[in-house]
């Protein structure tokens, strides 16, 4: 059972992604760490962590595009699970820097010290080490998403309804977080981290590892979700993104089939969440903001809902602009990526990925299992003859 | 308790059911009996309650007054349409609604009778016996040639077929099927009362529908609904000739 799901995951536009991913994750080290400085290939070290957060977004993108372009759910919310990934490697950072504080404090981080906390909260218990982080990286947004979505799903909140709450819910989160007191550092967030598994955040080799974990769990994160939309499940979903009542009718839990999407998105979600921390060197609320969100939605429109590229190229490209584009002029990147999400709806409804696929299929025609419809006889034709126009 | 040993040997028994929206009593003591291996068929002017009484059945509804039981003993009042449609109840819309993004081949598998669980469906794996059973309603909906193309470029006959063939791929005991021929033309409209007539051979079937002739070509026996309640039941013929039938339904 598990071979057949791995074969079928292995589709030839899944491999060729998970090469191509593979090859990056060597190949920017590479030129980062082994070509010397002033080869004309030579990558500075201040890109790879901003190479390293995009490929986090595109993670992002990807497991938005799971729920949304194969399932129908338009969630305005997925920066929250992204996250709260990202706080819970945050909190393992924060313990590795132990008395290197400026307050020195061995058990504290300094925030807390300024704050006056006594004590450790319960809720950093267990932070301090590696593999509790990661658990809690993957089961902090799962169990989010299970219970959110369990009650929306169960409750038939579908539609512009769901976004809304998904929207309200990151929110809520972004106001908790802000709260000195709620014992996430407040404001200021979670930053100065010293080591991960004792290695220097900022050495140009743990961030070349950093940058090849990245696409590593990013190509992982295709593997599953090619596995589960190439599955019988994947259309499933996909039928209820088209017609939910009809699979309701052919007798599936509706209800069960998007938590299960939901769930499997809101872990990726949080995996590129904590991959995204070491590498940009902070997390705080703003990252639950409601307009961060509305981002990931844009850069999956453009890139191409309903497939496994167009998300990650969405990500990408649009991040990538957004860098280039604030630098220049920053005042206008927002109305330059409004503009951008207006005329990809208009114009490329399919996305970047979708409108080129089309235009390949439409030069070479896909084969089909039988490319002419039997030619039975004439007691077959009213039931073959399309309708005159 | 005669009744209730009457109730027993039905497939499909609507008793006393009505419901209503905002004042407006869509069913009104509606009782319908359908028997195993048997087809029904409902006639009635728009808003006489022929859909609502379709929801209520498949779960989509639920009825103020009134009890609803299949094969005998189980109340659908209790259960939501997941649990209907497995219990062997499936339904067709007046408006075809397939799957236009999937092939009519993943239409049929998806309705294919199986495992529905999240897990399940996960995991499945066309088993050889699924396939040869696609492969023969593909047949019989005469959609073979055409298995690898997506739903969306059938035409509106062949997505009604489709959708017929969804309905046997579910393998129900009990088919619910509203205006299969709507917007068919008259041989298509021949071809799937001969089709219908052969499914009720091993199944029961209720069919609404407003084309008479088709009614006709089916010979079973029908009843005429108006303002949620049951007017006139009998052969086709005797319906029609009732003065009340004709008054408020065909007469117009």
């Amino acid at each position: 059972m598990i071979s057949a799901m791995l074969l079928r995951a292995l589709d030839r536009r899944a491999v060729w992604l998970v090469c191509a991913l593979l090859l990056v994750a060597l190949a920017i080290p590479f030129a980062n760490l082994v070509l010397p400085e002033g080869h004309p290939l030579h990558l500075p070290n201040y890109l790879v962590p901003l190479l390293g957060k995009y490929m986090s977004y595109a993670m992002l993108a990807l497991a938005l595009d799971l729920v949304w372009g194969y399932c129908g759910i338009l969630s305005l919310g997925h920066g929250a699970f992204f996250a709260l990934g990202g706080y819970a490697m945050g909190m393992y950072l924060m313990r590795q820097i132990g008395t290197r504080g400026v307050y020195g404090n061995p058990i504290l981080p300094d925030f807390m010290v300024f704050l006056n906390y006594k004590t450790l909260p319960w809720f950093w218990y267990g932070f301090d080490n590696f593999w509790f982080a990661c658990l809690m990286v993957v089961l902090v947004p799962g169990v989010l998403a299970f219970v959110f979505g369990f009650l929306a799903f169960r409750s038939r909140v579908t539609g512009v309804y769901l976004s809304i709450i998904t929207q309200a819910l990151t929110y809520a989160l972004m106001l908790a977080f802000f709260r000195n007191d709620f014992g996430f550092g407040g404001n200021n967030g979670l930053t100065d981290y010293k080591d991960i598994l004792g290695f220097n955040v900022l050495s140009a080799t743990t961030r070349g590892a950093l940058f090849a974990a990245t696409c590593i769990a990013l190509a992982v994160a295709v593997l599953v979700c090619s596995a589960i939309v190439n599955s019988k499940l994947g259309k499933v979903m996909v039928a209820i993104r088209d017609a939910e009542s009809r699979t309701r009718f052919l007798g599936y839990r509706v209800d069960n089939v998007k938590l299960f999407a939901f769930v499997v998105s809101a872990v990726i979600a949080g995996v590129a969440g904590a991959l995204y921390v070491p590498q940009v060197g902070i997390i705080n609320p703003s990252e639950f903001e409601p307009g961060n969100s509305i981002e990931i939605v844009i850069w999956t429109a453009v890139g191409g809902r309903g497939t496994l590229v167009g998300p990650i190229v969405g990500g990408l490209l649009l991040n990538f602009g957004k860098t280039v584009f604030t630098s220049l002029w920053p005042d206008y990147w927002l109305f330059a990526l409004g503009g951008l999400f207006v005329l990809v709806t208009l114009f490329l409804p399919k996305g970047i990925v979708g409108t080129i696929r089309d235009l390949l299929a439409r030069k070479a025609p896909p084969r089909r299992d039988n490319t002419q419809p039997e030619a039975t006889g004439a007691e077959d034709a009213p039931l073959v003859t399309e309708p005159a126009e | 308790m005669s009744e209730a040993s009457d109730r027993f040997k039905t497939m499909l028994y609507l008793n006393g059911v009505s419901v209503s929206f905002d004042g407006f009593k869509a069913l009104n003591n509606l009782s319908i009996i359908v028997h195993p291996n048997e087809m029904l068929a409902i006639i009635g002017p728009n808003g006489a309650g022929k859909t609502t009484m379709m929801d209520i059945i498949t779960g989509k509804t639920r009825p103020d007054d009134g009890e609803v039981f299949f094969d005998g003993n189980i109340d659908l009042t209790r259960l939501d349409e997941a649990a209907i449609a497995n219990l062997g109840v499936g339904r067709k819309f007046q408006k075809p609604t397939v799957f236009e993004s999937h092939t009519v081949w993943d239409n049929l598998q998806l309705a294919l009778k199986t495992p529905r669980g999240v897990f399940s469906t996960l995991a499945y794996v066309a088993a050889n016996d699924d396939v040869a059973r696609i492969d023969a309603i593909l047949d019989t909906i005469r959609l073979s040639g055409r298995k690898g193309e997506l739903a969306a470029g059938l035409s509106h006959g062949q997505k009604q077929w489709l959708e017929i063939g969804m309905l046997l791929a579910q393998d129900p005991k009990l088919l619910l099927v509203d205006e299969p021929v709507a917007g068919m033309t008259d041989a298509e409209t021949v071809e799937t009362a001969k089709l219908l007539k052969d499914i009720a051979r091993t199944r029961s079937v209720v069919v609404v529908e407003h084309d008479m002739s088709f009614v006709r070509e089916l010979g079973v026996r029908v009843s005429c609904l108006a303002e949620g309640s049951v007017l006139a039941e009998g052969t086709l013929d005797q319906v029609s000739a009732n003065p009340v039938v004709i008054e408020r339904y065909l007469g117009r």
